[in-house]
């Protein structure tokens, strides 16, 4: 399949059927070209007594632990070719995971993106109102995850304004001259889960104040782990945030540095879909079995992205349950799952955690 | 100023180019010219010429001249 064919394929709309056979010959091909391009890839596959060549079941496909990707400078490219450098969840002291994008990556993640959020937020670009400071995006050539985050999703973004302030407060003087003149516009929000608990809801709350964002939309991510600490549930953080700023809808995506783009976006009924471009395979911690739907276990991510560094299959350090398969109500094809905590032994750390405030 | 004149001013300032710099200039092609510098690039084209641009056409923005086929769909003649 040429990039066009798979970029243009709808975002849910293969069966299971269709989706593996696409699986089986591009994770084929994604691990011959970076076993023959990335000089530690082919070490570890050669290691791991990996054939090459042939069709792959997508559950055969060899994964790396997300944490190798801190330990090894991974890359399917020589250095020239590389465009954007992008980092991923220091934790204080820790090392940072560092991704390597060509230009064709890049444009494939951000394709894949919009198609994604397309199907939930529609193809018109909505004021955007980011629920971070300016200053998350000030270092261009290494992103950290929260700049990706912000600057993927500005694409479904127009006239843009920044909540916080360069020292996280928020700004509501700025945000209300912003909003002037657009009442009952459907608004865009986005930002990290924990960051907008702390510092807009927490915030607004904390001033007797709140927002009137009639049919709005607030899209966030980054992880539980910090909210998890303040015993904040998902359906708290929604109902609060849902007070605080009277948006419509609230939409969680999980979504991680080392494969930007295929994100995990949440459907109106709270399940996370994997589009035609990513897939989750649930494993046993014990011995990496396959789970079966409703068994917890550690989420393996795949991508068809990922053409400059070899991470077309990766374990994560994330705890989740397979839901079920071509049948969610909300309609769309594929996958859907939940995202229930972090795998015991991970490391601590954490996409919100590149904040630690 | 032409527009002609004010599309090339908005790429030569956003991208901080000289003007032979223009002819065959790719998004992804200079560092300037990465996501950051694509919005800041698209805002500026919008409150220049008075447009919305949506998403798709945002995306299939990719070149110099790629650009200027864009901005006639929008009925901005260059």
């Amino acid at each position: 399949m040429t990039r066009e064919e798979l970029m243009g394929l709808g975002p849910y709309s293969l069966s299971r059927e269709e989706k593996r056979a696409l699986y089986r010959r591009e994770l084929a091909a994604l691990t011959s070209r970076h076993r023959e391009r990335c000089p530690e890839y082919r070490l570890l596959l050669d290691a791991l007594g990996t054939a090459a060549g042939g069709e792959l079941e997508p559950e055969d496909a060899p994964m790396l632990p997300v944490s190798l990707f801190k330990e090894l400078e991974l890359r399917s490219v020589p250095p020239e070719e590389v465009f954007k450098t992008l980092t991923s969840s220091g934790t204080t002291g820790g090392q940072v995971s560092r991704i390597f994008l060509d230009a064709e990556t890049s444009a494939m993640q951000q394709r894949a993106l919009y198609r994604i959020g397309a199907s939930f937020l529609g193809e018109k670009r909505l004021p955007f109102l980011v629920l971070d400071s300016k200053k998350a995006l000030r270092d261009r050539a290494m992103f950290s995850a929260r700049g990706a985050g912000i600057l993927g999703f500005s694409i479904f973004g127009g006239r843009t304004c920044y909540a916080l302030d360069g020292e996280m407060g928020l700004d509501l003087d700025g945000v209300r001259r912003f909003l002037d003149g657009r009442q009952g516009e459907r608004l865009l929000l986005f930002g990290f889960t924990y960051i907008i608990w702390k510092h807009v809801i927490r915030a607004l709350e904390a001033r007797g104040e709140r927002l009137e964002l009639t049919g709005s939309v607030l899209v966030h991510g980054g992880g539980w782990k910090k909210l998890a600490g303040e015993a904040v549930s998902r359906e708290e953080f929604k109902e609060r945030a849902r007070r605080a700023l009277g948006v419509e809808a609230v939409l969680d995506y999980y979504g991680m540095a080392e494969q930007t783009g295929g994100v995990y976006m949440e459907c109106p009924w709270g399940h996370l879909h994997a589009s035609v471009w990513s897939d989750v395979i649930v494993r046993r911690p014990k011995d990496y079995g396959v789970c079966a739907v409703g068994e917890p276990g550690v989420i393996e991510s795949l991508s068809l992205l990922p053409r400059s560094y070899p991470g077309h299959a990766v374990l994560t350090e994330d705890v989740g349950v397979l839901l079920g398969e071509d049948d969610c109500p909300c309609g769309r094809l594929g996958k859907y799952f939940t995202v229930t905590g972090r795998a015991p032994r991970a490391e601590v750390r954490g996409c919100s955690d590149t904040y630690e405030g | 100023m032409t527009n002609l004149e004010k599309y090339d001013k908005l790429f030569l300032e956003t991208f901080h180019l000289q003007p032979d710099g223009l002819p065959g200039l790719k998004y992804r092609g200079i560092q300037a010219w990465d996501s950051v510098g694509h919005m800041d690039l698209m805002s500026a084209m919008e409150e220049t010429f008075g447009i919305s641009v949506s998403t798709p056409d945002l995306l299939d923005f990719s070149s110099y001249e790629k650009g200027k086929e864009i901005l006639a769909k929008y009925g901005v003649e260059l």
